[in-house]
């Protein structure tokens, strides 16, 4: 049975893999009824890059969107070009959706099979619609039923950022450590796995990713003293295959004799307990919570890890490996190849799991395969991904609290009065959420910007002792954020990652929490928190169109081709997130300490937007 | 005649153990069992038919004490109700200092709350905070909202944050200034 099983993979990837082979050959020939399987993705890059010696941002595009990221290198960039930077002022709204749900909608829909997937925020509903029929009608709907108790250890409210399709399934994560996988046509459950455990401050708010037929998935508890780790299942049985932890000795962290990183800094044995006082490893924080990189040459997938617990610096002596710090490991088995921490023994709540977007860049005239990391810190790197090098990481905001990366030693050197701990500082740039904190930058191969939706938050704080008690925050910081330089609280940005330097920014009043889109049109899409969705000249960052959602927009834009040919951009609508808690939690403004500060920054956005969760879905007339 | 004494010896321990119970007399209830089974920490006032008698209520034994005000803003922290609730503003969990209660604002359904847990996100701490202690915070959190004496409430608080009462004035909120 096994045996037939994979044969019938096997043929089905080499006639995947012929079909690739024309389509490479025969531009402008369409595929129909593609993206059955991912495989084709990945098959196709491999081969497109070994056709025309393509740049792995280069990605072949089905004109649907069967991931977060878009692709594997993360880039976020739609190849299509029907709406463009001419015509995209006509932009109207074709239908929309209420997911019924009042809490913060960080998630990007999937469309594949001339269907969209819509993941919502606690309690995980799944939503198909049926984009064959005018409005888009339920298909069905799956509902998870996590605990309604996780609800008390999701730090930064109950989001979910989406899902990722797989070889007729649907792959999420509930906010109560569990993965599920979906039969995309009927809606049935297929499996669903416990990962951890609520009571020790675990959920899980990330896309998952899929390569290899496994399923990758990161759990979420920063701020609740988890131990971090990454998980890899079997796409088909959801069976665990492997879990690197974040912390701990090299045979938990899947350290072993190919784990060769750049800096002297990283090298040695069990670095995850000695760089850490006794125990304390054991709740020390470094979850994987965001986003997940894969690049098919080179076989190696990144993702970074969350803060250290508690936030309070004092009372977790050392470096605190491996948090705040990026991994590259094999997919098959999790083993690590290299690794580099962006912020040792971190200050100010830098998680390091910003996307990481995989590019073939020329560098100082050298054509270097690269990632581009916008870090919390508020520096811009760019490292060699095959060898965790770094080539550059200049600030991509106002920041104080660092001078440089020495880029012999790989160390960040940091500014000694911006050291936090017991003692009071003020006026610390950039706030705990980073110069960006999850929301996901695009690139566009077509221009060579990066577009980085962002924030621009300054903050005060004062430490006090955090006391653990398995299943409540381990923090130990009282923070407050207000508005950096310039008094906006937001910018979205293009960058030029081969010059290190900003092109264009626009200032946003709140924090930019959406994600961004950038098409081959020189359109770049993105929301605000007062509920516009925008499109930019993706050259110049010119406004061409904007329309006003019904809530603050902190989704993931996606665009894709519908059934009847026309291109068409989605983006959830529904305030909420760590800087939006204040409306969709009903805070109190008058304590500027809440939701770990950013109420401070945020007393006035519940005159700005109300909550509720709705999609919206625009097209040319 | 054996067995007699033997009987007799059984029937005298069981009059003995039912004296036990019938000696018994709860002459106060503690506010304790009052607020978890009580009338006390009725968490809705629509009653069907009207009220049948006035609402038991119970008193805060540490109301208006500054120490114990005091003691409960310390354990607050070092329970890490704070890590939820911030100072009193909310962040994971539901704002304390607030006219509108899920779950009622009364002493007892403080106490209630804090006890059992409630099914959002709210843990259970019965069994982890000792009753007296629990008293305190529930103190501390009604001096957030003005429930308690102001001679017996801190004039600010421990925090980086002055106290919230100072700030439901005029002032609002701190904004996104500087």
């Amino acid at each position: 049975m096994q045996n037939v099983s994979e044969r019938l993979r096997t043929l089905a990837y080499e006639t995947v893999r012929l079909l690739t082979l024309i389509y490479s050959v025969m531009s402008g020939w369409r595929i129909v009824a593609q993206g059955k399987n991912i495989v084709f993705a990945i098959s196709a890059a491999f081969l497109l890059s070994i056709a025309a010696g393509a740049q792995i941002q280069n990605q072949p595009d089905d004109g649907q969107w069967v991931m977060a990221a878009k692709n594997y290198a993360s880039t976020r960039f739609s190849t299509l070009t029907q709406i463009n930077s001419q015509n995209v002022g006509n932009l109207k709204l074709a239908w929309t959706f209420s997911t019924g749900l009042t809490r913060g909608h960080e998630a990007a829909p999937l469309v594949v099979n001339n269907t969209m997937h819509v993941v919502t925020p606690y309690p995980n509903y799944l939503y198909a619609l049926d984009l064959t029929k005018p409005g888009a009608p339920m298909k069905w709907m799956y509902q998870p039923h996590p605990e309604p108790a996780s609800q008390g250890v999701a730090c930064c409210d109950v989001v979910n950022r989406g899902a990722a399709y797989y070889n007729g399934k649907i792959y999420y994560n509930t906010l109560d450590v569990h993965t599920v996988a979906v039969d995309a046509d009927t809606g049935k459950e297929v499996w669903n796995t416990k990962l951890g455990d609520i009571n020790l401050g675990e959920s899980i708010t990330m896309a998952p990713i899929v390569v290899k037929g496994k399923v990758l998935v990161g759990n979420s508890g920063g701020e609740f003293g988890v131990r971090g780790w990454l998980t890899a299942l079997d796409a088909d049985t959801g069976k665990m295959a492997w879990r690197a932890y974040s912390t701990g000795p090299d045979s938990d962290v899947l350290i072993g004799p190919n784990f060769k990183p750049f800096y002297q800094s990283e090298r040695g044995k069990d670095l995850g307990v000695k760089t850490w006082t006794g125990d304390q490893w054991k709740i020390g924080g470094g979850t994987g919570w965001t986003w997940i990189s894969y690049d098919p040459d080179l076989d190696l997938i990144y993702y970074g890890t969350s803060n250290p617990g508690p936030w309070n610096p004092e009372q977790r002596p050392g470096d605190n490996k491996w948090t705040s710090a990026l991994f590259a490991r094999t997919p098959e088995t999790g083993e690590a190849i290299w690794a580099y921490q962006m912020n040792p023994h971190d200050l100010h709540d830098y998680d390091g799991v910003n996307e990481n977007i995989l590019l073939d860049l020329n560098i100082n005239g050298q054509q270097r395969k690269v990632l581009a990391h916008p870090d919390r810190n508020g520096r811009l790197y760019i490292i060699d991904r095959s060898n965790g090098q770094v080539l550059s990481a200049e600030a991509f905001v106002y920041v104080n609290t660092s001078y440089r990366v020495d880029l012999q030693t790989g160390k960040l050197i940091l500014n000694p009065d911006k050291a936090t701990g017991f003692k009071t500082i003020r006026d610390a740039c950039p706030a705990p959420p980073g110069g960006k904190d999850w929301q996901p930058s695009a690139f566009s191969p077509k221009t060579g910007f990066i577009y980085i939706p962002h924030n621009n938050l300054c903050y005060e704080t004062q430490g006090l002792q955090a006391n653990y008690i398995a299943g409540t925050p381990y923090v130990g910081m009282n923070v407050r954020m207000y508005a950096g330089p310039g008094s906006n609280r937001g910018v979205y940005s293009a960058w030029d990652p081969v010059k290190a330097k900003e092109v264009w920014s626009i200032k946003e009043n709140f924090p930019v929490w959406s994600g961004t889109v950038v098409t081959a049109g020189d359109v770049a899409f993105y929301g605000t928190m007062d509920g516009w969705f925008k499109a930019v000249n993706a050259r110049d960052g010119k406004p061409l169109w904007q329309f006003k959602t019904g809530s603050g927009i902190i989704g993931q834009p996606v665009i894709y081709k519908g059934p009847d040919g026309k291109e068409c951009v989605a983006v959830m609508s529904g305030v909420g997130g760590w800087s939006g808690a204040i409306v969709a939690g009903g805070l109190n403004p008058v304590d500027g300490t809440g939701a770990l500060g950013f109420v401070n920054a945020m007393a006035d956005l519940g005159k700005y937007t109300t909550k509720g969760g709705m999609l919206y879905v625009f097209s040319l007339p | 005649m054996k067995f007699g004494i033997v009987k007799i010896a059984i029937c005298c321990f069981v009059f003995i153990l039912g004296g036990c119970q019938r000696e018994h007399r709860d002459i106060q209830p503690s506010p304790t069992r009052l607020a978890i089974y009580g009338d006390a920490a009725r968490e809705s006032p629509l009653r069907p038919g009207g009220p049948v008698q006035p609402q038991a209520v119970v008193a805060n034994p540490y109301n208006g004490s500054a120490y114990d005000i005091s003691e409960g803003q310390r354990l607050f922290n070092w329970y890490n109700c704070s890590g939820c609730h911030a100072n009193g503003g909310g962040g994971i969990g539901p704002p304390l200092i607030k006219k509108e209660w899920i779950y009622g604002g009364e002493p007892a359904n403080l106490f209630d709350t804090i006890v059992k847990g409630r099914p959002n996100g709210m843990p259970s701490w019965g069994g982890r905070i000792p009753e007296y202690q629990i008293w305190q915070i529930v103190a501390f959190i009604r001096s957030l909202n003005g429930e308690q004496p102001k001679s017996a409430t801190a004039s600010r608080q421990d925090t980086l944050q002055p106290n919230p009462q100072n700030l439901m004035s005029e002032r609002g909120g701190g904004g996104a200034t500087k």
